[in-house]
């Protein structure tokens, strides 16, 4: 049966407001579905979505997220046909390496789920001022954050921008691949059925270049990923957008999705908050 | 009540020696500018013309930053992070035994009080020369990676605010990493960073990894867009970093902004009222209110305004304006013309828009740039002096009545620099303290320092953090 692919904005699955759609052909170039195609006012939906999930998740308990980011690679696992055959048809691989990939944005959710109570302990502080107080250093998620996803891989390297973002607090926008939306629009449904509350995760199919400048220079937006960007341009012009309300910017560059992480995307999404009290009796 | 008569009590200024022209510091050397006009740096309290400053133009920069280059390629980068440690233990240590030398200097060229530029500026200059010093042979400890590795050339720049102290957060953590940087001081209180031009030379640091170009914000810019600069620290205003964002958009430039703040103090009704007073004025005078995280929105709860504002006003009459040099001086002078004409526009708005002004007396100077301290009252969270730094003594009072809505009005800004909790219950301060979208709370405290303690803002307050470790990070690239 055909299936219908929708947005996934707010713990809900939209059609585009605009009524748009578009074909999305697998690597062959065959027919596999019509995609949404958001618009800009989807995407302002989601920031507004998003925005109003923030302080809910971020004031879980880090142990209770990283409870949920394992119960999605939970939840992935039961759909690991269905993302195998998505990410096959998609990126041309054979069934069997498109199973490895799945099982490596599986094994990358495990991964971000056990940072999520880890996150303070390596990144925080309690620092020894010469003075009377006690006075410390504690990571915080920084807000909404946006994230043009990359355009080849579509499920490892979507998982590999949404984790590190979600970890820590933030609630993310993302843009999916263009050319290869649907195992984006099946991991929105893993994120309905995986205990993430709606707005944490919002996932627009659709154009990155359309999209992009919008999220760029949404003020309330704090942060903002672009690897999925391909022009050196169009990146350089969505950076000064970003400016406007001084967005920590996450420059495209050179990734290799398969390797192990690091902290670097997870730490580009933090803020860190220092407090002060005297000692004294 | 009488007041007291104080004497004079004048800290002398013989111990500076001033020159009558300073060049720019490229290259171990001091040297002529050659692209731009020299211009006079004064004192504000007197309006006394100290010394006549170079401006580096777009070609005296490039001059600064190819040494840099040079010397990052030649002598700093390949040197043992040892090494490197003993040129800052050196430099501390210098910086220790001039002192008076350098808090005189600070006083006459910003007009910041001698009893704070004494007391708390330079003191902490050393203290950060001496923490990073120590940070340069132990990077593979500081949580960047196993083999972390300097940018290269930091072109900073600085305000005029805390001219040596920000100096000092910017070069030491820079050099300990083992970059090496071309430093611009801010076009009104350039003495300090020439001075401590002289103190790299005592200390024999090799040419080059220490560069000062003096000039306004021509040479900032020609700095900041250099191609040859890897990684940008600014501190300044919201609008400035955001230029600087914009500017290096789509290059491969590291950056770190820390820009403005409108920081809440927030009062609750069971705080330590005297301690709570002193830390109110602490807030929002200290440096006379020339600090991005000054607490310039108090928050009151209602049920304690009237007490709270008639210890504040009665506190206000004590506080000593005047000759920056006198050791019984609380506030100084307004650093500039610029500075003085903005936070008077500022102040006459607070009170078109319907704010209720009060200053205590006082006689200001008849030469010189000042504002007496300043309190509005009846201030909305609209009010454009509830939303725009004023950075200066100037500030507004609102209240609340629950510990939800005093978050919800602190956290009603674009800037997220500081806060502060004013209040005897610990889970209070520390519920408050998770609530507030800000990068340093104070509690029971403001205005604290020190190089050890991570210091920067979420939202518009800008990115990166300056101090300890996290400060340490910023100059390492992973």
């Amino acid at each position: 049966m055909r299936k219908t692919y929708k947005l996934y904005i707010g713990g809900a699955f939209p059609r585009s407001e605009s009524g748009r759609s578009y074909i999305v052909n697998n690597a062959k170039g065959k027919f596999l579905a019509n995609a949404s195609q958001a618009s800009r006012k989807d995407a302002r939906d989601a920031v507004v979505a998003a925005r109003k999930a923030f302080s809910g998740w971020h004031g879980r308990t880090a142990y209770n997220r990283g409870q949920v980011l394992y119960r999605i690679a939970e939840v992935m696992e039961g759909r690991h046909q269905q993302f195998s055959a998505e990410v096959a048809a998609g990126e041309g691989l054979s069934i069997s390496k498109a199973r490895a990939v799945v099982d490596e944005a599986i094994d990358r959710w495990v991964w971000y789920a056990g940072w999520a109570d880890k996150l303070a302990q390596v990144v925080g502080s309690s620092n020894p001022v010469a003075g009377p107080y006690f006075d410390f250093s504690l990571p915080e998620a920084t807000g909404v954050v946006a994230v043009l996803a990359p355009q080849d891989s579509s499920l490892l390297g979507l998982t590999s921008v949404i984790a590190p973002a979600i970890v820590s607090g933030n609630t993310v926008v993302a843009v999916s691949s263009y050319e290869r939306p649907l195992p984006a629009v099946t991991l929105g449904e893993v994120m309905a059925t995986s205990d993430v509350p709606g707005g944490v995760v919002n996932i627009l199919t659709g154009s990155a270049s359309e999209i992009g400048p919008w999220l760029a220079s949404h003020q309330d937006v704090n942060a903002i990923d672009l690897c999925g960007i391909e022009s050196s341009d169009e990146a350089r012009d969505l950076e000064i957008a970003a400016a406007g309300n001084l967005k920590r910017v996450r420059r495209p560059g050179p990734e290799d999705w398969s390797a192990d992480q690091g902290l670097s995307r997870l730490t580009q999404y933090l803020e860190l908050k220092t407090v002060w009290h005297p000692i004294g009796v | 009540m009488s007041r007291f008569e104080y004497a004079p009590a004048p800290e002398s200024r013989a111990i500076v020696d001033i020159k009558s022209s300073y060049g720019l510091f490229v290259n171990g050397q001091f040297t002529d500018a050659t692209d731009g006009k020299p211009f006079k740096t004064v004192s504000p309290s007197s309006e006394e013309v100290l010394a006549e400053v170079s401006e580096a133009g777009p070609a005296d920069v490039d001059r600064a930053v190819r040494a840099a280059r040079k010397a990052y390629e030649k002598v700093w980068g390949p040197m043992s992070g040892k090494d490197r440690a003993k040129y800052l233990f050196r430099i501390a240590r210098l910086i220790q035994e001039r002192s008076r030398e350098l808090a005189v200097l600070e006083s006459l060229d910003n007009g910041k009080p001698i009893r704070e530029s004494r007391d708390v500026d330079i003191p902490l200059v050393a203290a950060h020369f001496f923490y990073y010093a120590g940070w340069a042979d132990k990077l593979e400890y500081a949580g960047a990676g196993d083999d972390p590795r300097p940018w290269g050339v930091a072109g900073q720049v600085i305000p005029w605010n805390f001219p040596m102290l920000m100096l000092a957060w910017k070069i030491a953590p820079a050099l300990a990493a083992g970059n090496t940087v071309v430093l611009k001081p801010a076009e009104t209180t350039p003495l300090t960073a020439l001075a401590f031009a002289e103190i790299c030379q005592q200390a024999d640091l090799p040419p080059g990894v220490v560069n000062i170009v003096t000039g306004a914000g021509r040479t900032g810019q020609a700095l900041v867009e250099h191609p040859d600069v890897d990684k940008i620290a600014f501190t300044g205003s919201t609008a400035v970093g955001r230029a600087i964002a914009k500017a290096i958009a789509g290059t491969e430039k590291a950056v770190t902004l820390e820009l403005g703040g409108k920081a809440a103090n927030i009062v609750f009704e069971d705080a330590p009222i005297d301690q709570t007073i002193e830390g109110i004025v602490n807030g929002i005078f200290f440096n006379q209110g020339h600090v991005c995280c000054a607490g310039s929105r108090l928050l009151v709860q209602e049920s304690v305004y009237d007490e709270v504002l008639g210890r504040l006003k009665r506190r206000m009459e004590t506080l000593r304006v005047g000759d920056p040099l006198d050791k019984n001086t609380d506030i100084g002078a307004i650093n500039s013309p610029a500075q003085l004409a903005k936070i008077r526009e500022l102040s006459q708005i607070g009170e078109d828009e319907g704010a209720e002004r009060w200053s205590p007396e006082c006689e200001l100077p008849s030469q010189g740039y000042w504002f007496p301290p300043t309190v509005f009252t009846g201030v909305s969270q609209a009010h454009r002096i509830a939303r725009e730094e004023i950075f200066g003594p100037v500030l507004s009072v609102l209240t609340f009545r629950t510990p939800a809505e005093a978050v919800e009005k602190a956290n009603n800004t674009p800037f997220g620099l500081s806060a502060g909790i004013w209040t005897e219950k610990g889970s209070r301060i520390l519920w408050m303290a998770n609530q507030l979208r800000a990068g340093v709370v104070w509690a029971n405290t403001f205005n604290r320092f020190d190089p050890t303690s991570p210091f920067g803002g979420y939202k518009e307050s800008g990115y990166g953090r300056e101090g300890g470790r996290h400060g340490l990070e910023a100059y390492l690239a992973h």
